[in-house]
């Protein structure tokens, strides 16, 4: 039974909490049950105590959402306990592909016409114009070289950090995850040009020159190569 | 073997079928054999303007249902020998009676016999619509300067550029009146076509006698000396792949002493 040596459930104090380390080599059953054992042996919680946060690290193994709430319920049995991420070096390939798209940047050479919905899942570039009734729609940064003249929806899955920029902006709507700009009744004839358009903190839709953007989304600049 | 063009605008009343009407004769004028058929089932207008509403024997229904053959429905104009036709639309039915696959059986049935198939499209994007671009191969785009009309034709244009067997569509802007170019009353032709984004293939002024030449039965096109005339012969002139430039509209001298200049200085 030298096998009982080799811990399965690794538990280490973090300045914030707790952090369970499971071992990715032992079957599923075995860890819960050495799990539910770890936690039991351990100290016992008293009424007035602070709830503690618990970080699950399951290594390479993949769990699936039922196996996950069963961790978790173990975990969570202990009242003090609860679990606030947990951490996997795996992930399945869809979850893979869909992180990949909403990374990707998306190029298309298009007039979104009167009528149509252009969407993608991560950011837009799109090189043509958007025409009045015609929407595009990206789970990430939409950039449009050419006029924005219909509704342009930047981090429609909720992502407040999106940002809109075109090189002329006269949108009928901007929205920005869940925001929502209208239009004024009349744009100038002139003017526009190279303009962008973020979320601030009380999650107003901001609309400036563009080379506020630097200031208010340091995170858009990649530095790839050069100096 | 011919070409199909669908006349199109998506908005009504912007001259879809004035202008086929007056490509088509243009284009026989030209010596090209030309069928013009009239997709506006329930609602047909191409017979009158080209006066041959008293002559529909059968019509495009019928053809396509297998009770007549085409030649039978077919109306010849009588102002060519044997270069102009109109296949006309019933005028007792509805749009959903034909579908996209017998127009284009139809239509492809036609092509060899003709040098170009004008097909006259109804408003609104339905059936009718669908049914007026299965068989074309390409298509032109009617609006006017007015931001209805160009709004409508940016959506009929989404559309068809998603039809694989039409090519890019071109652009017609009908009715500018010279006068209100130079304030801001309308767009401008420039404004229109770089809002469209497609090519500009004619111009076509507003002029009262269009609507003479309707209510006399006899398409613009025949007078030699009309300006609107002048226009659609030259885009029946670029259909044919001549380069004619656009000319400018507007900038006509006004009055006498000004004409009389212009006359002079020509010489």
């Amino acid at each position: 039974m030298n096998k009982r040596i080799q811990q399965n459930v690794m538990i280490k104090g973090t300045k914030d909490g707790f952090m369970l380390h499971l071992d990715d080599s032992c079957s599923f059953s075995e860890l819960l049950k050495e799990l539910e054992v770890k936690l039991s042996a351990n100290y016992q919680f008293q009424e007035n105590d602070p709830s503690i946060s618990v970080k699950v690290h399951t290594g390479n193994r993949y769990l699936d959402e039922q196996q996950e709430e069963k961790i978790k319920e173990v975990i969570h049995k202990k009242k003090k306990l609860f679990v606030v991420e947990m951490i996997s070096n795996v992930l399945t390939k869809d979850e893979a592909k869909r992180w990949k798209e909403e990374n990707q940047v998306t190029t298309v050479t298009k007039v979104i016409r009167s009528g149509q919905v252009f969407e993608v899942p991560g950011d837009l570039l799109l090189i043509g114009d958007v025409n009045p009734d015609g929407t595009v729609r990206a789970g990430g940064n939409i950039y449009i070289m050419g006029q924005l003249k219909g509704i342009a929806h930047a981090g429609y899955k909720g992502n407040n950090e999106a940002i809109i920029a075109a090189s002329v902006m006269k949108p009928a709507q901007l929205r920005i995850a869940g925001q929502v700009n209208l239009s004024p009744d009349q744009y100038s004839k002139w003017g526009h040009d190279l303009e962008c358009a973020f979320m601030d903190e009380e999650e107003n839709i901001i609309i400036e020159k563009l080379q506020v953007l630097k200031k208010y989304r340091p995170n858009l600049n990649r530095l790839e190569g050069g100096l | 073997m011919g070409e199909a063009i669908v006349i199109t605008s998506g908005k009504g009343g912007v001259g879809k079928t004035t202008t086929s009407a007056n490509l088509g004769t243009s284009l026989a004028l030209l010596g090209k054999k030309v069928c013009l058929i009239d997709t506006d089932i329930g609602l047909r207008n191409l017979d009158v303007i080209m006066g041959l509403e008293n002559r529909i024997i059968y019509d495009l229904v019928d053809v396509v249902e297998g009770r007549c053959k085409i030649h039978q429905a077919l109306i010849k104009d009588k102002h060519f020998e044997d270069l102009l036709y109109l296949l006309p639309a019933p005028q007792n039915s509805d749009k959903t009676v034909v579908n996209e696959e017998q127009m284009r059986k139809l239509i492809s049935d036609m092509k060899p016999d003709y040098d170009y198939v004008i097909i006259d499209c109804p408003a609104g994007i339905e059936q009718g619509f669908r049914n007026a671009i299965a068989g074309a191969d390409k298509a032109i785009i009617v609006t006017t300067a007015e931001r209805p009309a160009v709004r409508d034709a940016d959506r009929i244009i989404g559309l068809l550029e998603k039809e694989e067997h039409i090519e890019p569509p071109q652009l017609i802007i009908n009715r500018i009146r010279g006068h209100l170019l130079h304030e801001d009353e309308e767009m401008d032709i420039d404004g229109v076509a770089d809002f469209l984004k497609i090519d500009l293939i004619g111009v076509i002024p507003d002029d009262d006698q269009v609507i003479v030449a309707a209510n006399k039965k006899e398409p613009i096109a025949y007078n030699p000396d009309n300006r609107v005339s002048l226009a659609y012969r030259n885009i029946a002139r670029r259909i044919l792949g001549e380069s004619v430039p656009l000319t400018p509209i507007g900038s006509e001298p006004k009055g006498f002493m000004s004409k009389l200049k212009k006359f002079f200085s020509v010489r």
